[in-house]
């Protein structure tokens, strides 16, 4: 059964993927992306860990949705998107580099035996509980830098558009004059 | 194992059918609703009081040309409806939509929920958001300005919308200890008076608020509204992917109205005299006669309006209010 769906899922990520680098329209680099994303949290929930696959879907859906948001800013959807390859051998040193030191990570826990859990999986335990008592306990201090730096981060981004935050956006745009609008562009 | 994946497929199917038969039958219960609000008749021809409405408009769907405009991205342009309505019915599979009952003449016991997993509010609202892709691909597809806006609209939508959904739900999630439906409906099964709604009236009103956005629904149609964006990311489909847009939305209303149901009702606990497979069907009847009755009440709000309003009142409420359900269970 999970043999099945796990080779089921595999085959659509491995192939949504390549879809996603190999095409120049882009639509349907983000609509694989996407898709892919909603894929592999999939995986997840072959392997019991659902709350890792709703975190997965949560996530990427909305950070991709973003993604989409510049993609229709910046392309016009309809059209191919003209790519511009530069030094061969760059791009090839860098690809084999990067897949090399994947199939390194993926396959020394296989191969070697020095490498065990940190944290063994404990029965009887559902999958949310399990990793709020982990993240809670052990790995504390990274957990609470990690909330930190995101403060920092939705504090900086705050900033940045907090210029005219006080007036409707509708507001801004119609009500501006031409001189304030010369001095900001200066 | 097999009878389990037997058992599944079953379910899967009924769920499918009933859902979208229910979701067709929508249409003509708004119609009918806002003619009520509105003072006028709504659909009478086709059928007594205009019942067989639904066939009419079932056979016009199906057997009107299938058109793709010829600037379009042929593929992302037909998939687009599918991810709306299937993603509908994918959310629907960890919601438990009715108690345990036993097959008459039988020992069988039916739980009718398709997949009970630990985590089922957060994977129907994962669903939900991942159904938002449907209006914002169809949207980019044509070749269409309106399209474009739409899709603008819809991500604006999504950025607003899904921070005070999951703020709102996690005060109710704090006090029930699970992310599972099924807890939480154990969690009120004492009466009216333990509903969720008496503890987390704020949590409750966010939620609808949020739902509303989620589903579509007036005042928040920033998607497809006519009088401004033509049909928006709808404006170049045509016949059954049309359809299946409208599919979906319907089935998404459905599923809101479970989710606030189970969550701060009382869910499919018995109510009084009321059997609770009953009770809940009413609760979400009533939810989806709120939405009807909100679309004929209420004017449409703009898109920076929706985004002011998720941010700067919706989400700092939500905060201030699980800040109080944490005091308050911990003092």
């Amino acid at each position: 059964m999970e043999a099945i769906a796990f080779y089921i899922f595999g085959v659509l990520i491995v192939g949504l993927f390549l879809v996603t680098i190999l095409s120049r329209d882009i639509l349907y680099s983000m609509s694989a992306l996407a898709a892919g994303m909603v894929m592999i949290s999939g995986l997840f929930f072959i392997l019991g860990a659902d709350f890792l696959g709703a975190v997965q879907l949560v996530v990427y859906s909305g950070a991709i949705m973003a993604l989409y948001a510049f993609g229709m800013m910046f392309f016009d959807a309809t059209r191919e998107v003209k790519e511009k390859h530069g030094s061969g051998l760059l791009v090839f040193i860098l690809s084999g580099a990067s897949a090399l030191i994947m199939v390194i990570i993926f396959a020394a826990p296989a191969i070697g035996n020095k490498i065990e859990p940190l944290v063994q999986a404990t029965k009887g335990v559902d999958n949310p509980h399990a990793i709020g008592e982990v993240l809670f306990t052990k790995y504390l201090i990274p957990f609470e830098v990690a909330a930190v730096m995101l403060l920092v981060a939705m504090i900086a981004g705050i900033i940045l558009a907090s210029k005219k935050m006080d007036e409707s956006l509708s507001e801004v745009y119609v009500g501006a004059d031409p001189e304030t609008e010369k001095k900001e562009q200066v | 194992m097999d009878g389990y994946i037997i058992a599944t497929i079953i379910k899967a199917a009924l769920i499918l059918g009933v859902i979208s038969a229910l979701a067709g039958f929508g249409t003509f219960i708004e119609r009918k609703i806002l003619a009520f609000i509105q003072r006028r008749l709504g659909p009478m021809h086709v059928g007594p009081y205009g019942v067989l409405q639904i066939a009419a408009d079932g056979i016009k769907l199906f057997t009107k040309e299938d058109f793709i405009p010829s600037g379009a991205n042929k593929i992302v342009f037909m998939v687009a409806p599918i991810i709306t309505a299937a993603t509908a019915f994918i959310a629907l599979a960890a919601v438990p939509l009715l108690p345990e009952f036993t097959l008459p003449f039988t020992d069988i016991v039916v739980r009718p929920i398709v997949s009970d997993m630990n985590i089922g509010i957060l994977f129907v609202i994962a669903m939900m958001g991942v159904g938002l892709y449907g209006p914002l691909l169809a949207g980019m597809a044509q070749e269409n300005k309106w399209g474009i806006i739409g899709s603008a609209r819809t991500a604006i939508q999504f950025l607003s919308y899904e921070v005070v959904t999951g703020l709102s739900l996690l005060a109710p999630i704090m006090m029930v200890g699970s992310l599972s439906l099924i807890d939480f409906n154990t969690y009120q099964a004492s009466g009216v008076g333990s509903w969720i709604i008496w503890s987390q009236p704020v949590a409750f009103v966010l939620f609808l608020i949020s739902g509303f956005a989620e589903t579509n629904r007036t005042p928040f149609d920033l998607l497809e509204n006519e009088a401004e964006v033509i049909s928006g990311y709808a404006t170049e489909y045509s016949g059954m992917r049309w359809g299946m847009f409208f599919i979906g939305e319907y089935a998404n209303m459905i599923t809101i109205g479970f989710l606030a149901a189970i969550i701060f009702l009382g869910g499919f606990n018995p109510l009084w005299i009321i059997p609770g497979g009953l009770a809940i069907i009413l609760k979400v009847a009533f939810f989806f006669f709120l939405m009807l009755w909100v679309r004929a009440a209420w004017p449409h709000i703009r898109p920076d309006q929706l985004m002011w309003l998720c941010w700067k009142v919706l989400m700092p409420l939500a905060v201030l209010n699980i800040l109080v359900t944490g005091i308050v269970m911990m003092v």
